[in-house]
C-alpha cells in the first residue's frame, strides 16, 4: 500500500517534470515538422543561467522568495535569445526540406552547443540548492514529500491548462491550430505563417529552458545534461504522438508512473523502462496514441 | 567479370597501404574502414529515404559478441568471430524488422533510437558486464595464426582490408540489381513502386537486415582493433555520429562511406589533438555547412569532378 502511494506520488512528480520538459518539443512538431534536437541545449542554457543567477542572487541576500522570479526569468531570457536566433538565423533556410534533414540540423547545433556550454561555465558543477530548501517537505505518515517536487505538479498543471486556454479560447491560438491542420491553406487565408513559426519557436524554446530551471535546483549542473533529457522528451512525444498535447500529458503520465514503479519495484529495469514502454506502445500504435490519420500521397 | 576484377582490384591496393601506412595510421585505417561499414548500411537505408536514429545496436551488438563470446565458448578465431557478430546483429534487425519496417521518417529513427536505447539501458545495469565501464576484448587469432603484438594491427588491417572489400562488393552488386535500383524509388512515392507489383515492406525489411548486419561487422572490428567494449558504442551520440558520417559522405556510391568514414576519423584525431574543447563544435559546423552548402555529401564533389573531366 505504501509502496504503491510512494510510486504514485513519485511517478506524477516525475510526470510532470517530463511533461514541462516535453510540452515545447512537442508544440514545436505539431506547428512546425521539425523534431528539435536542440531542445537538450534550451534545456541545458536554462539550467545553467538560472543556476548562474540563482547562486549570485542569494549570495546577495535578497529576499528568498525573488529567486523563483528568477527562475522564470532565465526561461524567459534563454528562450527569446536562443530561439530567435536559431530560428531566424538557421532553421527558416530549411523550411520545405525533408524533415529528417532539419532533424539533422538541429542535431548539429546541440553538438556545438554542448561544447559552448563548457566554454562558458566551464566543466565544474554549478549548485542551486536554495529554493528546493526553501518551500519545506510535507509528511504523508512515513513518507516526506519535497514541496518543491510537488509544487511541479502544480506548474505542469497551470502550463497545460494555460496551453488549453492559448489554443483554444484565444485569436491567436485558434490561427495557429489553422496553421497546424494545413499550413499553406492557413496562408492562402491571409494568417502571417512565417510569424507564426518564429512565435511557436520561441515559446517552444522558452518552455525547454524554463524545465532546465525548474530542475536546476533538484540536481547538481553539469556539462551534458541536455544529452540525457533530449531522449527522454522524444520518448514522450513518440508516446503520445508527434505534436499533440494532450498525447504529451499522456505519454508523461504512462512513463513517470512506470518508471517510478520500477524504481521502486525492480531497479535494474529503471533505465530502460521507458524505451520499452515507447516501442510496446508503438508496436500497437504505429504513430503515437494520440495522432491524426494522414491523407496518403499518390 | 569486369566488376570482380575491381574488387580484387581495391583489396589490393588496400592490402598494399597496408605496408606503406605508419603506425598510427594504419589503427585509424582500421577503424575508419569498420566504421565505414556501418555508414554504408545507413547509405542503404537512405537510398529509400529512411535514416535510422539506433544503429548504435546493431554496431553494439557486433562488439559485445567479439567480447564475450572467447569468454564463453573459447573461440578466439577473427573470422568466426566476425561472423558471429554480423549474423547476431542481422538476427536481430531480421526480428525488429517485421515491426520497423511499417514505419517511415522521423517514427523510423526515433523506432530505431528506442531500440538502441533499450539495449544501452540493459548494458549500463549489467554488472557482470562491466556495466559502464565495459570490459577488455582478448587478442583475436586468424585461423589458427596468433600474430605477435608488434603486427597485430598489421595482420587486422589486412583482415579488414578484405571483410571491407567483400562486403562492399555484395552491397554494391545488390543496389545495381533490379531490386535494389527499385528500392530507390520508394524514397520517391512508395504506392506507385506497390502499383509495380513490388512489395515495399519486404524491400525495407531486406535493407533493414542489410544495415544491421553491416553494422555488427562494423563493430567487431572496431572492438576487436580497440580491445574494449563499453556501452558507450550503443548510446545515442554514437548512432547520430554515424548518420553525420552518412551525410557527409553521400549516398552516390559503394565507395563513398569509406571517404567519408576516412575524413571523418582524420577530423577526429586532429581535433582531439590540437582543439579538444572545440571537438562538437567542428562536428557541428561541419554537419551544418554538408547539409547547407553541399547536400549530396563529399561523394557529389566526386562525381562533379568526373562528369568534368569527361
Amino acid at each position: 500500500m505504501l509502496t504503491a502511494f510512494a510510486i504514485l506520488v513519485d511517478g506524477l512528480v516525475f510526470a510532470s517534470w517530463l511533461f514541462i520538459v516535453a510540452l515545447g518539443l512537442t508544440l514545436i512538431f505539431g506547428v512546425m515538422k521539425i523534431l528539435n534536437v536542440a531542445h537538450g541545449s534550451f534545456y541545458a542554457f536554462g539550467a545553467y543561467v538560472a543556476a548562474n543567477a540563482i547562486g549570485v542572487y542569494y549570495e546577495a541576500g535578497l529576499p528568498p522568495l525573488g529567486g523563483f522570479a528568477l527562475m522564470a526569468g532565465a526561461a524567459l531570457v534563454v528562450g527569446v535569445v536562443l530561439g530567435t536566433a536559431l530560428e531566424r538565423g538557421l532553421l527558416r533556410f530549411m523550411y520545405g526540406r525533408d524533415e529528417v534533414l532539419t532533424a539533422l540540423v538541429t542535431f548539429a547545433v546541440f553538438l556545438m552547443m554542448e561544447d559552448v556550454i563548457i566554454l562558458v561555465w566551464g566543466a565544474d558543477p554549478f549548485f542551486a540548492y536554495q529554493p528546493y530548501g526553501l518551500l519545506g517537505v510535507t509528511e504523508a505518515g512515513p513518507l516526506v514529500l519535497s514541496n518543491y517536487d510537488l509544487s511541479l505538479i502544480g506548474l505542469a498543471f497551470t502550463l497545460c491548462a494555460v496551453t488549453w486556454w492559448v489554443l483554444n479560447r484565444t485569436r491567436q491560438g485558434r490561427l495557429l491550430i489553422a496553421v497546424i491542420h494545413d499550413r499553406e491553406l492557413a496562408a492562402a487565408f491571409g494568417i502571417n505563417v512565417t510569424r507564426m513559426f518564429t512565435l511557436t519557436f520561441v515559446i517552444g524554446a522558452m518552455l525547454g529552458a524554463l524545465g532546465g530551471a525548474v530542475t536546476a535546483p533538484m540536481i547538481s549542473v553539469t556539462p551534458g545534461i541536455g544529452v540525457e533529457v533530449i531522449v527522454l522528451a522524444f520518448a514522450i512525444v513518440v508516446i503520445g504522438g508527434m505534436g499533440s498535447i494532450w498525447g504529451a500529458v499522456i505519454g508523461a503520465v504512462v512513463v513517470g508512473v512506470s518508471r517510478a514503479a520500477a524504481v521502486h519495484l525492480l531497479p535494474q529495469v529503471e533505465l530502460f523502462v521507458i524505451y520499452a514502454v515507447m516501442a510496446l506502445v508503438l508496436a500497437f500504435r504505429p504513430e503515437g496514441l494520440f495522432s491524426r490519420a494522414q491523407a496518403r500521397k499518390i | 567479370m569486369g566488376y570482380g576484377l575491381g574488387l580484387v582490384a581495391a583489396a589490393a591496393v588496400l592490402v598494399g597501404a597496408g605496408w606503406v601506412l605508419p603506425e598510427w595510421a594504419l589503427f585509424l585505417a582500421i577503424v575508419s574502414l569498420a566504421k565505414g561499414l556501418v555508414v554504408l548500411g545507413l547509405v542503404v537505408l537512405w537510398r529509400t529515404g529512411l535514416v535510422s536514429f539506433g544503429q548504435g545496436l546493431y554496431y553494439g551488438l557486433g562488439a559485445y559478441t567479439v567480447g564475450l563470446l572467447p569468454q564463453i565458448t573459447g573461440i578466439t578465431d577473427a573470422v568466426l568471430l566476425v561472423a558471429t557478430g554480423t549474423a547476431i546483429a542481422g538476427l536481430v534487425a531480421f526480428a525488429l524488422g517485421f515491426l520497423l519496417s511499417r514505419y517511415r521518417e522521423i517514427f523510423f529513427a526515433m523506432l530505431c533510437l528506442a531500440f538502441a536505447m533499450i539495449l544501452y539501458g540493459i548494458l549500463v545495469k549489467t554488472e557482470a558486464l562491466g556495466s559502464t565501464d565495459g570490459f577488455h576484448v582478448v587478442a583475436v587469432t586468424y585461423l589458427g595464426y596468433a600474430p605477435a603484438i608488434e603486427s597485430a594491427n598489421q595482420v587486422l588491417y589486412v583482415f579488414t582490408a578484405i571483410v571491407v572489400v567483400v562486403l562492399a562488393g555484395l552491397v554494391g552488386r545488390y543496389l545495381q540489381s533490379v531490386t535494389g535500383q527499385m528500392t530507390t524509388a520508394i524514397r520517391d512515392n512508395e504506392l506507385r513502386v506497390e502499383y509495380l507489383g513490388f512489395s515495399v515492406r519486404r524491400a525495407v525489411h531486406t535493407k533493414f537486415v542489410i544495415a544491421g548486419a553491416l553494422a555488427g561487422a562494423g563493430g567487431a572490428i572496431v572492438a576487436t582493433a580497440i580491445g574494449h567494449v563499453d556501452p558507450e558504442m550503443v548510446w545515442w551520440i554514437t548512432s547520430g555520429e554515424f548518420v553525420f558520417v552518412t551525410i557527409l559522405s553521400g549516398s552516390g556510391s559503394v565507395i563513398a562511406p569509406f571517404i567519408g568514414s576516412t575524413v571523418f576519423e582524420l577530423l577526429r584525431s586532429f581535433a582531439l589533438e590540437y582543439a579538444p574543447n572545440f571537438w562538437q563544435i567542428i562536428v557541428g559546423g561541419s554537419l551544418l555547412a554538408v547539409i547547407m552548402f553541399l547536400p549530396g555529401g563529399l561523394w557529389s564533389l566526386v562525381a562533379k569532378w568526373r562528369a568534368s573531366g569527361r
